[in-house]
């Protein structure tokens, strides 16, 4: 079982092997992103091919592109197609609004891309309401080559942000877990992409199941379960250098990690006392804290805003539920679901208003979300093997783990349930897909 | 009438009711040839030979050696009970344990891919729990028993439909 790095220092050989490895693997991991329903009515916006400045005959990155399949994708707008746009203006003064009218338009992108120096470039870009001729946004940043990707996720989460009131999500990352079967032989790895589906990174592989990805609240790790040695681990892994600890290994079960919102401790299910329990491990102490104590499976932890208590799974009553219980040793743990027979893997959202869960309606495990105050459950999904729901940063969508024609796939739905997408891996099975946090500044 | 009788409670078997039948008549789930159970039956080979009559055999259906063969135990939807045509398996394992002191074996516990993955870790758990509790009842001591719950993370059948569902519901003994 390796896990890999992008900053480790390796022979030469076996750095070219990595690297053709990783470029076959690159185009296999692609993830391919489908709008399958959208608001009824998207915001028509045109972003014009933003000009270029510089030696060559275009920008090193294609900016605009980045921009327009970001929010083409959101569902909540319908860009212009390049060939309908009669003008081109890359700045304010070639702007004439009657064009756009015309055109039915609400919305207008335009920019340019400028060469400053050595790998160095300035991105100008206006955002203007065509119904009222007025620029609503306008900004310059700079940026180096690499990161050229990212600043147009920026400029895509502005535009998103100042439209709808929401803050964009373009710039997130996604974790997921892939398994492609060879005759009796099956990978699973860990990927960790952008959240479309780009720069998609091995950082651990293993001929035995890896499970349960969570990432910290700073986004610099993720813990995980893995199974090699024929039993179930749980490791936490640093981005940024690929070094992993052992979160714990105990014996019997080690699963379903979940980092607290400070990030000092963990919540885990361990099976070392004699059936699945759920626990707080302090992190920095190793302070083990037993939090449930019933004979019933109680797995699945996940903490509250204020990282006091956990909602967990539990089948204490007969069929899986979902409780809250104080994060404290012999507290009395509360049912929270009480409607259908089946009731599991509880996600707070960001705002601590509803829980994501997979509600099982009649034979369809579907995602639902549960409304903490007004206690009531609104079913998203429709598929029949809905998994493992994890809302974005912005609380606006939910990511989760589905089937289309037998391979593992992943979906998103709107939190209002307005807009699908489905998100396929172009080989194998994609699952337990887990939101990033935003970045940290 | 013994054999319709039988043949019945063969059939009861499959569909999971106990069978009170007589204990001559064999109740293990590895295959099943009908005329073996049917004390009456003679069958006739393809080259026109003649079969003797088969003979029901006297305590649990098939030799030792068969049921040793037998690794792996399956599960009704969301249970981890033992069903009982497991009973004669489970015994055979467990007094091969008993009597072979340096013998150690992993149980292998699993699910069916509906639901939610952790919680189905605790399903296979439970049902390599059930099995355990079996062996260590036939004579097996507990450090020649090691558990591990995959849950739905390592199918034995791939497919999204009863079959394969039946298929994956279960504990595999594997032999160290």
């Amino acid at each position: 079982m390796q896990s890999k790095s992008t900053g480790r220092k390796v022979g030469i050989y076996a750095l070219a092997c990595a690297a053709l490895a990783a470029l076959s693997f690159a185009a296999e991991a692609q993830l391919r992103i489908r709008i399958t329903s959208g608001v009824e009515r998207p915001i028509p916006i045109a972003i014009v091919p933003f000009g270029w400045q510089g030696s060559g005959p275009s920008a090193p990155f294609d900016v605009t592109a980045v921009i327009t399949a970001d929010l083409g994708n959101s569902g909540r707008f319908a860009p212009l197609p390049e060939r309908d746009m009669v003008s081109r203006p890359t700045e304010p003064a070639q702007v004439n609004f009657q064009n756009w009218r015309a055109l039915q338009t609400d919305v207008l992108l335009i920019g340019q891309i400028a060469e400053e120096g050595a790998g160095r470039y300035a991105i100008v870009f206006q955002l203007f309401d065509v119904l009222r001729g007025e620029q609503l946004l306008g900004f310059r940043v700079t940026s180096s080559v690499d990161d050229l990707r990212a600043t147009a996720h920026r400029i895509a989460d502005m535009v998103f942000e100042e439209l709808t009131g929401i803050p964009g999500v373009f710039g997130t990352r996604i974790a997921y877990v892939s398994e492609q079967r060879s005759g009796d032989v099956r990978e699973y790895r860990l990927i960790v992409a952008d959240a479309d589906g780009e720069n998609a990174r091995v950082i651990a592989e293993s001929r035995q199941p890896l499970m349960s990805p969570a990432w910290s609240p700073d986004g610099r790790r993720l813990a995980y379960v893995s199974f090699e040695g024929n039993q179930s681990a749980i490791y936490i892994q640093t981005l940024r250098t690929g070094n992993r600890e052992v979160a714990s290994r105990r014996a019997g079960i080690n699963g379903a990690p979940s980092f607290s919102p400070d990030g000092r401790r963990l919540a885990v299910t361990l099976s070392q006392d004699g059936n699945l329990d759920i626990y707080t491990l302090d992190l920095s102490t190793q302070i083990l804290r037993r939090i449930t104590e019933s004979p019933a499976i109680d797995t699945e932890p996940a903490w509250s805003a204020d990282g006091e208590s956990l909602f967990f799974t539990s089948d204490r009553a007969g069929g899986p539920q979902i409780y809250r219980v104080q994060a404290a040793p012999g507290a009395r743990a509360e049912r929270v679901t009480f409607e259908g027979t089946y009731n599991t893997r509880p996600r707070l959202s960001p705002d601590g208003r509803q829980l994501a869960i997979v509600h099982r309606d009649r034979n369809n495990d579907r995602i639902a979300v549960f409304d903490l105050q007004t206690r009531l459950l609104q079913v998203l999904s429709g598929g029949q093997l809905d998994e493992s729901p994890s809302f974005a940063p912005n609380g606006a969508a939910i990511i989760y783990a589905t089937r289309d024609g037998g391979q593992g796939v992943l979906a998103a739905v709107s939190a209002d349930g307005r807009v699908h997408q489905q998100i396929a891996a172009v080989a194998g099975d994609v699952r337990e897909p887990v939101w990033s946090p935003f970045a940290l500044p | 009438m013994r054999s319709i009788v039988s043949l019945a409670c063969l059939l009861a078997v499959f569909t999971l009711a106990a069978c009170g039948g007589s204990n001559t008549i064999p109740e293990s789930t590895g295959a099943v040839d009908p005329a073996a159970s049917d004390p009456a039956a003679s069958t006739r080979g393809a080259d026109g030979g003649e079969f003797g009559d088969f003979e029901a055999l006297d305590g649990p259906g098939g030799t030792p050696a068969a049921l040793m063969d037998q690794l792996v135990v399956y599960f009704e939807f969301d249970s981890s009970e033992i069903r009982s045509d497991f009973n004669s398996m489970l015994a055979a394992h467990g007094q091969y344990l008993a009597g072979s002191r340096s013998a150690q074996v992993r149980l292998e516990g699993h699910a069916d891919e509906r639901g939610s993955r952790e919680y189905n870790i605790g399903l296979g758990e439970r049902r390599a729990q059930s099995v355990r509790q079996i062996l260590l009842l036939q004579g097996a001591t507990a450090d020649q028993l090691s558990t591990v719950s995959y849950g739905e993370e390592r199918p034995a059948a791939i497919g999204s439909d009863d079959e394969a569902y039946g298929l994956n519901r279960r504990v595999e003994l594997v032999y160290r």
